[in-house]
């Protein structure tokens, strides 16, 4: 299972790079209430019967894994939530994209820690395939409020598969949460 | 640390493109592919890529090296997985590739061009492999 709630983040961007995303968004709002997350894509979608397949964990669509059809994904971050009395949401359309949206309430002893934010965002902006990738990120305890454009990235450091590349931006990403 | 902007992040590149070292690897490439599944992420993946690039930023191989994820690979029971792939080496998929073990991975499989025989472990399940 998961530790943080980067990791089912990170987790939830996989997906929509596997859906063959151009443009994938990401906002984490670290709140006074709790943590909200919303990942969206333009990626292949969902049909409403492909939906209610992706949370069987051992019933999912065999695009992606051709003869496993076991997905971990969302049934994890599906049950995480509810077990902390969350709320979870996700939308999608066939050929259009998904949007997934979930929160965790700082009040359930169960909402796991958010984890390192710019460690997520470097693990994101590491995957190949969309060709544009939007973070952003909210604090409410001091006001932090920052956004990152894969675009602007590659144009400043580069490919960023490099690990040099990498380097670079891990040290940006750190430098925006001050 | 200030927050930085991209204009300095473009002349920090700019700098430290002059500083690193290249080591001759006769011009080629070599790949750590991270295995970034549902299981890696579970067992610890993130911390297994975070760990590398420091490794390789200490050796001073960055420029040398590209990093990627990819997804599960069907090795879930010895997850984090790495692939490498480097000239003059067999590539190798690794596992149980925790962050403590990425610096041993960097020293001996890139520079010293050995193998780390307690964490091989063959190629893809076969139905995640490409034929």
């Amino acid at each position: 299972m998961h530790f943080a709630i980067g990791d089912f983040v990170i987790d939830l961007i996989q997906n929509s790079v596997e859906a063959s995303s151009s443009l994938i968004e990401v906002e984490i709002d670290d709140a006074t209430n709790g943590v909200h997350v919303r990942i969206a894509d333009n990626g292949c979608g969902m049909s409403p019967d492909e939906i209610n397949k992706a949370f069987d964990p051992l019933k999912n669509s065999a695009a992606k894994h051709p003869g496993r059809k076991a997905g971990f994904g969302l049934p994890f971050i599906k049950q995480a939530v509810e077990q902390a009395d969350g709320s979870f949401r996700i939308r999608s359309e066939k050929g259009k994209g998904t949007e997934v949206c979930f929160s965790f309430p700082k009040s359930s002893i169960d909402s796991p820690p958010l984890g390192n934010v710019p460690e997520l965002f470097l693990n994101a902006l590491n995957m190949v395939g969309p060709r544009e990738l939007i973070l952003r990120r909210r604090r409410s305890s001091d006001g932090l409020s920052y956004e990152v454009k894969k675009s602007e990235l590659v144009e400043a450091v580069g490919c960023l598969t490099s690990a040099s590349s990498l380097l670079l931006v891990k040290q940006y990403l750190a430098s925006q949460e001050e | 640390m200030a927050k930085m902007t991209l204009d300095q992040l473009r002349a920090l590149r700019a700098q430290k493109q002059e500083e690193l070292e290249t080591r001759n690897v006769e011009g080629k490439d070599i790949q750590l592919i991270v295995g970034m599944g549902t299981c890696g992420i579970a067992a610890g993946a993130k911390q297994t890529f975070d760990a590398i690039v420091a490794a390789l930023e200490k050796h001073k191989l960055a420029n040398k090296v590209v990093v990627r994820q990819t997804g599960c690979m069907g090795l879930c029971y010895v997850e984090p997985t790495v692939e490498v792939i480097m000239p003059d080496m067999p590539p190798v998929i690794y596992g149980k590739m925790t962050s403590d073990v990425a610096e041993e991975l960097v020293v001996k499989h890139l520079i010293e061009h050995s193998l780390l025989d307690n964490h091989i472990f063959d190629k893809p399940a076969i139905d995640i492999a490409k034929h």
